[in-house]
């Protein structure tokens, strides 16, 4: 087989599949040390307010100095004037036309609004940034959020931080169908490795969590067994998984098997 | 004059630029961007830019995300 060849986005060659988020960790350190066991291929990151301490400042400071490209996010946003506020701030901060477009229509699950949604991915896609929507499994949002120039989307396997895996299997093969072209991440909702490489066996191409890892017994573990499964995911789906069938079939030949009575 | 300087109550000199206001509450040599009532204000406009009464005022940081 041929080696796999990167994800690469807006000529930034990302150095894995597994996409990884910074909040929630015992301490600063369990981070870097999760994020160096993991090797991401980029992490995420938010805005909030500022105190005259600073505390955002020592933050920043860690994540600089790992080298990783940052995915700043606008996580809470319930609008999108929100969201497109908090997207031109975070340019500024993070000097990074990425952003990671989160506008939530519901307290209770978290559910991305894919009417507000797409309202701001058009008018963020307008002002030049490279829009990750954070969606909901829908087709036809996929299709408008690709019309108005996404070629990144980002559906959700389960609700944030619930760690179900993938709610609806059959709906995100569907959108790898559809969506050939594009770069198609599962993002929110795992729980255990195996879900991120049952994201990557179905032709994912990449994985995006947090609170699997952060809210782990030893998150600097289990961001390392993410990445193995991330890795096996993909190495699957690369190799080629056979069709489920219903029948069984012999793995072992008949041909010269003794005792065999022809006719 | 009267602002609200993330999410606070704040009392500040009449006409106030956005500069002196991050310099005044100790955010001058910090890593932050700015929203004025709910609209990006750019570094760039912050030398110029003054404040009303009434403001809202949002001053953010890198942070934690997922």
């Amino acid at each position: 087989m041929t080696p796999d060849t990167p994800l690469i986005i807006d000529d930034i060659t990302l150095q894995s599949r597994l996409f990884l988020g910074t909040a929630g960790y015992p301490s600063p350190d369990i981070l870097r040390q999760a994020i160096e066991a993991s090797n991401p291929g980029l992490i995420t990151v938010s805005l909030r307010r500022e105190n005259a301490a600073g505390k955002g400042q020592d933050f920043w400071g860690i994540i600089k100095d790992m080298n990783v490209p940052v995915l700043p996010n606008t996580a809470g946003c319930f609008t999108a004037q929100e969201a497109i506020t908090t997207a031109e701030m975070a340019r500024e901060v993070f000097e990074t036309n990425w952003i990671k477009l989160e506008v939530i229509g519901d307290d209770y699950l978290l559910n991305p609004d894919p009417f507000d949604l797409l309202k701001a991915a058009e008018a963020l896609t307008n002002k030049g940034f490279n829009v990750f929507p954070y969606m909901t499994d829908d087709l036809i949002l996929a299709q408008r959020l690709s019309d108005i120039g996404c070629k990144i989307l980002m559906p959700w396997g389960a609700p944030i931080g619930s760690g179900k895996g993938l709610n609806n299997p059959y709906a995100l093969q569907t959108m790898r169908d559809r969506f050939t072209g594009h770069t198609l991440v599962v993002d929110a909702g795992l729980g255990a490795p195996s879900h991120a490489a049952q994201a990557m066996e179905m032709g994912f191409d990449a994985v995006l969590l947090n609170t699997a890892v952060s809210k782990a017994a030893d998150p600097v573990a289990m961001a390392r067994a993410f990445a193995q499964a991330t890795t096996a995911g993909r190495s699957a789906f690369r190799a080629g998984i056979i069709a489920p069938q219903s029948s069984a079939r012999a793995s072992t030949p008949m041909l010269d098997k003794p005792f065999w009575h022809q006719g | 004059m009267n602002i609200t300087l993330n999410g606070s109550p704040e009392t500040v000199t009449d006409g106030m630029t956005i500069a002196a206001l991050l310099q005044d509450k100790g955010y001058g040599d910090k890593l932050v961007a700015v929203a004025v009532n709910g609209a990006f204000t750019p570094k760039s406009t912050r030398e110029e830019q003054t404040l009303s009464d009434g403001d809202t005022v949002e001053i953010v940081a890198p942070m934690q995300g997922g």
